[in-house]
């Protein structure tokens, strides 16, 4: 597998160019991004299912699987560290919202369930993000743009950020049923089996 | 004489210094796995990994988002005599912390998972007690980040499966794949009992990175040969290092705990008298 075309690609997303992305590319994102983690899908799925208004588009929008850490200072909030957070908590939550939209990317950590890629295929990717790498993703954050549901506290909160070349994102799994984590996850039960001797 | 002040600034001092930056030790072996790496991708991440405690030193701020649940490790000299709640101390100099560093609030009640956005509440921050010779209090922080202590693992094995502890610490770095946010390290208790096991182990992860037996480095090397890489994404690099404290058990059991740390192995001393 090839891993050294990169893209830079702008928000709202155009369904041509997430459709263009395969696995292993890299990607800079630019524009606007927004974060949600497990209580903030659960919030955004009760109101897609009463139909009621959300404070985001998802619909050609880039989720980012992140609680960030944030600071108030001069009555602005600012992005201090803003790393990925593990995206497999969201794996039985992302499917509901798939389904209701035409085109998306998900930003997050450690790659997602094959569900998931089933219900990405032809509409969004999922993009791979350095784990743990919050100061380095904050400096990307050049602004606060919104804050919802600050009931769910700092972290579980729906913070909307304005990003330059957010990156770089791994292509972990494509719009076309291809993940990096699948392939490497039947390596990695094979070489168990090998080390453990049965 | 130690004041109840000096316990407040201290653990906000040590949180502070914990979060923004890694002990030279753990980037001396972060380093080393790079340079070793041939993996594209993998080298794209732990670059970045790099990259990014550079800057969190250089701008003095937390290193990752995920700043941990505080976890606090107290070794209490006997001749030392303390006239205030070192609990309460500590306790508030966490909320210090969280509130000037900032660190993110991540101490929520479990089940109605109502945030106080203090880090602390029932039982938060974790304090370990040790007593031992002198007249000094040593503080040790830890803040925990859930990724990895979200996939640790305890089993209650047989007393018969004393070969069998790697193959199980083994199954649960297979298990734990990407989400720990590797390269991680390993800190494994054996002995005790079912709870002791677990402090062994989160214990064993105080340790200076660079200092691993022979039984050890053939648990790191096994589980390297797993092939997750960083962020379990594929290569050589997945298990930085692993640490074993044991304990006395019971003739009838084998208690075994699997603590994982994520590469942002954080922690930071200091001695007050």
């Amino acid at each position: 597998m090839e891993h050294n075309v990169e893209y830079y690609i702008k928000t709202p997303l155009k369904k041509d160019e997430i459709l263009k992305l395969k696995a292993g590319d890299t990607v800079y994102i630019s524009g606007e991004i927004f974060t949600a983690r497990d209580e903030a899908h659960i919030r955004a799925i009760e109101y897609m299912e009463e139909r009621k208004q959300l404070p985001v588009e998802f619909n050609r929008g880039v989720v980012y699987h992140c609680g960030p850490l944030m600071k108030k200072k001069n009555d602005e909030w600012k992005a201090v560290s803003a790393g990925p957070t593990t995206s497999a908590r969201m794996n039985k939550l992302m499917p509901k919202i798939l389904e209701r939209v035409e085109v998306i990317g998900t930003i997050g950590k450690g790659g997602m369930s094959d569900e998931v890629m089933k219900a990405l295929k032809g509409k969004g990717v999922y993009f791979a993000y350095t784990g743990g790498a919050g100061a380095l993703a904050a400096q990307k954050i050049k602004k606060v743009k919104g804050l919802y549901w600050e009931d769910l506290g700092m972290p579980e909160a729906v913070w909307v950020f304005e990003v330059e070349n957010f990156g770089p994102l791994i292509v972990g799994i494509d719009a076309h049923g291809n993940s990096l984590y699948a392939e490497i996850d039947r390596k990695i039960e094979e070489n168990y089996r090998r080390i453990v001797g049965n | 004489m130690v004041e109840y002040e000096e316990v407040v600034s201290a653990i906000h001092k040590l949180f502070f210094k914990a979060e923004t930056q890694l002990g030279e030790d753990v980037i001396e072996v972060i380093k080393k796995a790079y340079e070793k790496e041939d993996n594209p991708v993998a080298r794209r991440n732990l670059e970045a990994i790099l990259r990014n405690i550079d800057s969190a030193g250089k701008l003095k701020v937390p290193m990752c988002q995920d700043t941990g649940i505080p976890v606090v490790f107290v070794e209490l000299g006997r001749e030392l005599c303390l006239d205030f709640d070192l609990k309460d101390a500590i306790s508030e100099g966490v909320r210090k912390a969280t509130k000037e560093i900032p660190l993110r609030p991540n101490a929520v009640h479990p089940l109605t998972r109502k945030n106080p956005g203090t880090n602390t509440g029932l039982h938060v921050p974790l304090i370990s007690l040790d007593l031992v010779e002198g007249d000094e209090l040593k503080l040790t922080v830890m803040p925990k980040g859930a990724g990895s202590e979200n996939v640790s693992a305890l089993k209650m094995m047989l007393p018969s499966q004393v070969e069998s502890i790697p193959k199980f610490v083994v199954e649960v770095v297979k298990n734990a794949k990407g989400k720990p946010c590797p390269p991680i390290f390993l800190g494994i208790g054996i002995g005790s009992t079912f709870d002791g096991a677990a402090k062994l182990a989160k214990k064993a992860l105080l340790r200076d990175v660079r200092q691993m037996d022979e039984f050890e480095r053939k648990i790191m090397d096994m589980a390297n040969e797993l092939g997750i890489g960083p962020m379990g994404l594929g290569g050589r690099t997945t298990v930085l290092g692993a640490y074993v404290e044991l304990g006395f058990c019971h003739t009838a059991s084998l208690p075994v705990a699997v603590n994982i740390q994520c590469w942002a192995n954080r922690k930071a001393s200091t001695v007050l008298r």
